[in-house]
Order: C-alpha cells, then structure tokens, then sequence
C-alpha cells in the first residue's frame, strides 16, 4: 500500500471517530431534556383542549390534579385494565402514531370506511378524563387525527360531561399551509367550536364543518362549524376526522356505552 | 486587527452569501416567515459555519485533497446534528417548527462554499471570523426578511401584534402571499436590486 493511499484511510478514519464521539454524545446527553420537553409538550396540549391552562403554574401538577387518562377498547368501549398495560400502549405516553402502526395493536383501516385518510389507526385509545375539586368527570378530551391536504393533523377534541356539547379543540401538530390551512391553530377559529353539539338529543352523529360562514339563525347552526377561507381541502380533511372519530369506528362505541350508564343511573 | 475586522464585515454588505454569491437562498425561503425561527435558524448557522471553517482549516494541510469534499462533509453533518439536538433540547416549540431545515443546514451552500473557497487555504483564526461573517452576512438577509412577512403577512413582530388584523377584529388586512415561500423570491430580489444599486461594483456583467 503506498503512503499516499494509507494517509488518506488514516486521515478519513480520524474524522469519522472524532465526529461519531461528538455526535453520539451530544445525542445521548441530550436524550433526557428532549423526552421531557416532549412529553411537557404533550401535557401542554391536553390541558389547553380540556381549558385548563393557567399561567405560571406548573403544567405537570395540573396535569396530575386535573386528568385521569384511561385507555379504551375501540371495539367495545370497555376500559382497558391496567394489568394488560405494555410499553406501548400505557396512560403514561400514549403516543397515537407508534400504537397505530404496532402490530399489536394497530389495524388498517377498509379503504371504504377510512374517510379520515389515516390508513392504520389504534384499535385502543387514550381518553382523558376532567376531573373537578370532588374527583367527578366534568369533560372528557379525546385523541383525534386524520389527513388535511398536506399534512396529517393530530388534536384533541374535548367533550362535556353531556358527551355531545364541545368544550375544546385544538391541534398540536399539522404542516398545513401557513396563513390558510394552517389557520386550523388559530385560536379564533377554535373558538367557533366551542359549545357546538356533536350528537343530535337521539345520538346521531350531526357535527359537520361546512364551506363558508354558518348562518346563525339557522336551525341546525348549533351542528355546523365555518370553514376555513381559502383552504376548502383542510376544511374537508377537518370535518372527515372529526365525524371518523366520533362514529362508531372511533370512539362511538365508548360514548354509547357512557350515555347508557348514564341513562341506567337516572 | 484590522484585517479580521475586514473578514468579519466584508460578507455583510460587499460580499453578501445571498444576495452577492446567491447561496443558501431554499432555507432564506422557508424559515423566514416569523421571526422567531429566522433568529434561530440564524443563530445555528453562525455557529455551524463558524466552526465547520475553524475545524476544516485546522487539518487543512493534513487532508489529502481526494477526499476533501467528503472530509468537510463529515465536519458539516456533525455540527449540524449537534446544534440540531441543541435546538430540541433548549428551544423545542421553534425546534417544531423549523422542523427538517435545521437538518438541511448540511446542505446549505454558504457552509460548503466557505470551507471550500476560505477555510482550505487560509489560518484557523482567520476562517473562524469568515465563518461568523458569512453567518451574519446570511442572518443579515434573513431577519430583513422575516421582518418584512411577519409584520406584512401577519402583522406580529416577534409574535406580538403589531398591527391589528382585520380577522381579529383590527384594521390590518393580512398579507398572505407574503407568508407563502414564494415571496421571499421577490424580496430578495428587491434586497439584491438595492444592494447592487447602492454598490454599483457588485453588478455582473450582462
């Protein structure tokens, strides 16, 4: 082997140690603060759909006061036991995505019924439950995702205790088209959604985001929400997730069961 | 003394990354709607040229020139991944949304071109404050841009209300052209059309 060739491999092996030591601890040093900045995130999000959010107070201890998240079986609507808990699917991180395309817990969906474009969904779910000062169930915040026109958008809807009436909505992460798909993060617009009944008084499903503005004296206004100027295909993408996750292939199954409980306790 | 000082200023105005040598201008395009990720975006290429030009020059003469262009990558994706984790780990919300561009530093033209043009043939000192002045000459045009589309398309600076959008009830009808990437294609050019006004020597030759 001439110097030459051998200097070179010397030379490019160097570099490549000195930088794989640096990046790897840089990665791995790191690791801690960004789990926790995820998870905080995270938190975040949930208290801000459940409008519990308050400045200066730290988000982990609302969490713990406010929320108890439980996990629900899609299929029946029966709570899932903590004793069939893995790492996967646990309340501590529920992350949709990675349950969704586990084997063991994802599905795919029928082409036909998939209107929310989401292919592979959970066959549990998170569910968190509101708590009020007397531990008694005020809301109930739910997982909620489906494709918009460029990104899939992931949010939470929350629900009151009547299981119809919205009490929140939000998205936490979307790559919609700033400044017009994108406005599905503008908090005027989730505004609008607030106090909108998903579920006519026989348990219909009836929520339904429509193009342009919602004329207020129509007798159903309480049903439809605006759509979003200039971004018909996120409005649509919006409107197909919410009503996907709130029939009977997302959690109608669970919220019958709860109106039913209900109803036997009246 | 006055010779670094030149090494620094000099690709501020008279030899700007993007507006003179035209490069880096996909990332001055996607980032540049808000503020907030420009300074950020800005902050992390200082720091990755800067130290891409000092490290790069500190082995130049042991790399042999075959493989250069390799060596500097590796040098290039290691800083870049680092700051990278940096930024998830000290700045997560900008983080999301500077999302993959941080990553496509590696493949910012101002990195490679300073390393390849500056550092190779010149001091480590030296190509360090080149790396700093590139990195300001690009931060320069990026904060002119993310001042302009944020407080035109979307009447914040900085994430604070400027100027009262007519959707929340204020007079200011937003924009949104401008928070679409395109627009900042015009606004460079208007900023070149300027500079090249200004310093008629920067004119190429038709």
């Amino acid at each position: 082997m001439s110097s030459n060739v051998k200097k070179t491999l010397m030379v490019a092996l160097g570099v490549c140690l000195v930088a794989s030591v640096l990046v790897s601890t840089a990665a791995v040093e790191l690791k801690p603060i960004q789990t926790k900045n995820k998870k905080l995130d995270m938190l975040k999000n949930i208290l801000s759909a459940g409008d519990l959010l308050k400045e200066k107070s730290n988000i982990e201890d609302i969490y713990k006061e406010n929320i108890e998240p439980e996990i629900i079986d899609l299929k029946t609507g029966e709570v899932i036991p903590k004793d069939k808990y893995d790492e996967v699917v646990n309340t501590n991180d529920f992350d949709v995505k990675s349950v969704a395309s586990s084997d063991k817990w994802g599905e795919a969906i029928p082409a036909d019924k998939d209107i929310a474009g989401i292919k592979r969904m959970p066959k549990v779910m998170i569910v968190y439950q509101v708590l009020d000062k007397d531990k008694n169930v005020v809301k109930y915040i739910f997982p909620i995702y489906g494709k918009g026109l460029w990104s899939t958008m992931y949010g939470f809807i929350s629900l009151a205790k009547d299981l119809s009436t919205v009490e929140g909505f939000t998205f936490y992460d979307q790559g919609e088209t700033p400044g017009l798909g994108g406005e599905v993060d503008n908090p005027r617009w989730k505004k609008l959604w607030i106090g909108k009944e998903v579920f006519d008084p026989s348990g219909k499903l009836k929520i339904q985001v429509i193009k342009r503005k919602v004329d207020p004296s129509a007798p159903d206004a309480k049903y439809k929400v605006d759509g979003l100027s200039g971004a018909t295909l996120t409005t649509n993408g919006v409107n197909h997730l919410v009503r996907f996750w709130m029939s009977d292939e997302g959690f109608g199954l669970f919220l019958k069961k709860l109106r039913g409980e209900k109803n036997e306790k009246v | 003394m006055k010779k670094y000082r030149e090494i620094l200023l000099d690709p501020i105005f008279n030899n700007n990354p993007i507006a003179l040598q035209i490069l880096g201008i996909c990332s001055a395009l996607a980032v540049t709607s808000k503020m907030d990720t420009a300074i950020v975006m800005s902050l992390a290429v200082i720091l990755v040229t800067a130290f891409s030009n000092l490290f790069v020059s500190l082995i130049r003469n042991h790399v042999p020139s075959s493989i250069r262009i390799l060596v500097e990558m590796t040098i290039i994706a290691s800083l870049v991944i680092i700051a990278d984790q940096f930024i998830r780990a000290f700045a997560y919300d900008v983080s999301k949304q500077l999302s993959v561009y941080v990553g496509l530093i590696i493949t910012n033209c101002i990195v490679m071109g300073r390393t390849e043009a500056y550092a190779l043939k010149n001091p480590p000192i030296a190509s360090f404050i080149d790396g700093i002045g590139n990195g300001l000459g690009y931060t320069f045009i990026l904060i002119l841009l993310a001042f302009v589309r944020e407080l035109f398309g979307s009447g914040k600076l900085l994430g604070y209300s400027i100027l009262p959008l007519s959707t929340d009830g204020g007079w200011y009808v937003a924009n949104g052209m401008l928070l679409m990437p395109p627009s900042a294609f015009f606004l460079i050019g208007f900023i070149i059309w300027i500079i090249r006004t200004l310093k008629p020597e920067q004119m190429e030759e038709a």
